[in-house]
């Protein structure tokens, strides 16, 4: 039987497995049916709800604008799966070809596609993380949560980590008039994703909007009452302040740990796969059966370097979705790469950031149009001589065109004239992105490739 | 600008009723160079990037000495440029300022209180019908409606109407790019004088008195010269492009019996129709007023600095790189992102108005009227290439249903 012929006969009676019941992998299921795929459809995810969009838990839910429990991701197409919702995937069997659930039930496959994303990092004391009052939010559930202690009367909000998430929820308490302590272990605000220089504007931008920013400093222990509800915090200089809600939002774990022992290239890191989406096995050699998009995927982009990729982008869960599903009822030659180009947003105090490309790859950056000063400008990374992304506050419409520019290795810094020019001659300036070994609240693009002072792997040939 | 060119035979109006033709013979050079150094962009995507593109201006003083610069002030007017014609930052500052009053997040009430009001004007339009074996659809209906919006967006009486009609006509006929020898432009900027006085002594009197409408609104935030200039702009915008749009689409239909049949029946066809209607009949053809602000680089071709760049959106809203079947009116199109409202940062600001005003003009329309079909095809068209439309559009008329 040619492979072509597989092919067939998996499109037509084939059974494919999805594993993480969100966004990517609701988009990859409705793909599978668009494009012909008329056999079995299992979507299995640990959370008891239908996939939902996470964005708008941060922001309008918060505001009381939109339910948590309204966020359901609209469907694109009917697509006949067996939903297992509520029981998390647990193993994997590669030779039996089998996923094992936590209630000891095991699914078959022929193909599997793994889009088990993220969850929040936890607070690193478990005592502490389980006081009540102390939340992350990631998670409808979470946000449903936080939105009724925010709306019940709370003196003061502690914000551990000035990431996106962070900032976000900084921003929705500063609107519903709630104090807010942000804490951040690095210099400025959003640092770890965009650097200092930009990352000094967020600064201004949260404290002139109330919320009293301490940088540089980290929170040492979450203290609670005798019946458990948290009361105060204590900080790395010595400080502490009375708070009766804390948001940890010091980044997000990929959730791997349950491919252990399955011989896939799973790690803290991710899912290694090809530009097709196509998982790595322990030894670099590429499956076939198994596939993985959305947050919890790594990938190489030719773009940057041909650096692993981990994206944390609602769009390129989508497009990876819909790629991996492509690619995994076709046959070799019509297979697409999955070579988006990184796009985020986020809303905050009132401002619209977007950022196209890797900035944290970035050496140098400028100004290119408005100014730094007004918090509305459009900033542009360089790497090496070319434009490698841009980053904008209120100038999300521009940033198309630096796109293009990126994608086209447009030369760095640019030279010509645009509306909205402010300085004659570009002089570049060094984006100020904390050093990567310092832990801080992840970037929303994760550089995977190993860091040269760093040896984490070692090659020990077997003796014959 | 010489008159064999095709940017003179497209202001031709002899091609006036049918210009697509010539939109056509302009895509097999996507940037076309006349003559005159002025370049012409006719392919959809070249067309949507330069949109979004900071090299290019809409400020037309940017333009080297001895090309037309739409949109700027006569020496002695002193009036500043409105804001279509300013790039950031003061683009910006002007929009998001007069943002606040007209839409979400500030106002997201402000326009949806308006239908009460349109809907009255339309069924009293309407109702004049009764009795009638002809009407004409762009003095009877199409433009009294879009005056009445635009009147009570501004706060401003709907019975001065026709003293502002005049200066509204002459200042849209200014951005007609009629080759040499025309007193067009002089006579906008005439207009835009005496448009403009009018206004100012509008909104000192509303500075006074506030009332409803975002002149009141404005008048706080904004110097008298910026308000003054936002509301010529906005009253001539207002005008003289809603007109077009709810005429387009009802000589559109009326050409299409069987979808216009079918639209009698199924009036949520209205949402995707109308949007087809603005892809396919836009009603600002091209903008003149751009200009290279750096070479720019665009399919193969370098467009230097300092030129004029006239990006012709009714042409690009019918590429068929871009749309399928592109000269077919299909209202059943699924993927329609047009240029009919432009693109990037100086993409309609009226557009929400609007498509409130087509919808809740023509379902109403072609509701209630019977049509027995237009009396004149094609109708004579007004003179303006840019904002193109019928000047009258008579139609037979069988009956009115109440």
């Amino acid at each position: 039987m040619s492979a072509d012929t597989d092919v067939e006969v998996l499109r037509r009676q084939g059974r494919i497995v999805v594993v993480g019941a969100s966004l990517a992998g609701l988009r990859a299921a409705e793909t599978l049916r668009e494009q012909g795929f008329t056999g079995s459809l299992t979507v299995i995810g640990d959370e008891p709800y239908e996939p939902y969009d996470r964005p708008p838990l941060s922001k309008q839910a918060l505001l009381g604008r939109a339910r948590p429990e309204d966020t359901a991701l609209p469907r694109r197409r009917d697509i006949d799966a067996v939903w297992r919702l509520g029981v998390a995937a647990e193993g994997l069997d590669r030779d039996a070809k089998q996923v094992r659930l936590a209630n000891g039930d095991t699914v078959a496959y022929d193909r599997l596609l793994i889009t088990t994303g993220t969850r929040a990092r936890p607070w690193i004391h478990p005592e502490e993380a389980g006081l009540d009052g102390v939340f992350v939010l990631r998670t409808r559930d979470d946000s449903a949560r936080l939105c009724r202690k925010l709306t019940g009367g709370v003196s003061r909000v502690l914000v551990i980590g000035a990431g996106f998430t962070g900032s976000e929820v900084a921003s929705a308490c500063r609107e519903l008039g709630l104090e807010v302590t942000v804490a951040e272990r690095g210099p400025a605000p959003l640092v770890g994703a965009l650097g200092g220089v930009v990352g000094a504007v967020a600064d201004r931008l949260q404290r002139r909007h109330g919320v009293d920013l301490r940088c540089g400093i980290s929170v040492t222990a979450l203290e609670g009452d005798y019946v458990g509800r948290l009361r105060r915090a204590h900080l790395s200089d010595g400080s502490a302040i009375d708070v009766d809600v804390a948001v940890v939002s010091l980044g997000a774990v990929r959730n791997t740990e349950w491919l252990a022992g399955s011989g896939l290239a799973a790690g803290p890191r991710g899912i290694a796969c090809d530009a097709g989406c196509r998982v790595f096995d322990v030894n670099g050699i590429v499956t076939d059966d198994i596939y993985a998009a959305g947050d919890v995927a790594r990938s190489p982009h030719p773009l940057f370097d041909y650096q692993f990729l981990s994206l944390e982008h609602w769009g390129n869960a989508v497009e990876q979705a819909e790629i991996a599903a492509h690619n995994m009822i076709c046959a070799g030659p019509d297979r697409r790469p999955h070579l988006w180009l990184p796009m985020f947003w986020s809303s905050q105090f009132g401002v619209n950031i977007k950022s196209v490309g890797v900035p944290p790859l970035g050496d140098q950056l400028v100004v290119a149009q408005g100014t730094l000063g007004e918090e509305r400008f459009v900033a542009v990374y360089g790497y090496r001589g070319r434009v490698i992304a841009a980053a904008s506050f209120d100038g999300a419409k521009w940033l198309g065109f630096y796109q293009q520019q990126i994608e086209s290795g447009a030369p760095f810094p640019p030279e010509y004239r645009t509306v909205d020019r402010r300085t004659e001659t570009l002089e570049p300036v060094d984006p100020a992105f904390p050093d990567p070994h310092l832990p801080t609240h992840g970037p929303t693009v994760t550089l995977t490739g190993h860091s040269p002072s760093e040896r984490r792997i070692k090659f020990v040939p077997s003796h014959a | 600008m010489t008159p064999d060119t095709i940017s003179a035979q497209i202001i031709d109006y002899a091609n006036r009723a049918d210009p697509y033709p010539l939109y056509a013979e302009l895509r097999k050079t996507p940037v076309r160079r006349e003559d005159d150094g002025t370049y012409l962009v006719s392919t959809y995507y070249e067309v949507r990037s330069l949109a979004n593109d900071p090299r290019l201006s809409n400020d037309t003083r940017n333009r080297p000495p001895g090309y037309a610069r739409p949109g700027q002030p006569a020496e002695e007017s002193g009036l500043p440029p409105g804001f279509i014609f300013t790039d950031p930052p003061v683009h910006d500052r002007l929009r998001d300022t007069i943002n606040r009053p007209f839409g979400p997040p500030h106002s997201p009430r402000f326009l949806d209180a308006l239908r009460g009001d349109l809907t009255k004007v339309v069924t009293e339009l309407l109702d004049a019908f009764e009795g009638k074996d002809q009407v004409d659809i762009v003095e009877d209906f199409a433009y009294p409606l879009p005056v009445t919006a635009i009147c009570k967006v501004l706060g401003v009486p709907r019975e001065d109407e026709p003293r502002f009609h005049g200066w509204a006509d002459a200042l849209a006929a200014a951005l007609d790019p009629r080759p040499g020898g025309d007193d067009a432009e002089q006579k906008g900027q005439q207009a835009r004088q005496e448009l403009g006085s009018y206004l100012a002594d509008l909104i000192e009197t509303k500075r006074r008195h506030p009332g409803p409408g975002i002149l009141s609104a404005l008048a706080p935030d904004m110097t008298p010269a910026d308000l003054e200039a936002t509301a010529v702009l906005l009253l001539v915008a207002g005008h003289e492009t809603t007109v077009n749009a709810i005429t387009n689409t009802t000589l559109t239909l009326l050409r299409h019996p069987d979808i216009l049949e079918r639209f009698q029946k199924e009036p949520d066809l209205a949402v995707p129709l109308i949007e087809e209607v603005l892809r396919y009949e836009p009603p600002v053809q091209f903008v003149t007023w751009t200009t290279a602000l750096a070479d720019i680089d665009v399919a193969g071709t370098t467009i230097p600095k300092g030129s004029p760049v006239w990006l012709m959106l009714a042409a690009a809203n019918r590429d068929p790189k871009r749309f399928k079947d592109p000269d077919r009116f299909d209202p059943d199109r699924k993927d329609n992102e047009h240029l009919g409202f432009y693109t990037g940062i100086h993409y309609c600001f009226g557009a929400p108005l609007a498509r409130i005003e087509l919808h809740m003009a023509v379902p109403e329309l072609f509701r209630r009227v019977k049509f027995s079909g237009p009396l004149e095809d094609p109708p004579p068209y007004r003179t303006n290439a840019v904002l193109r439309g019928p000047r009258h559009l008579p139609v037979a008329i069988e009956g009115l249903t109440s």
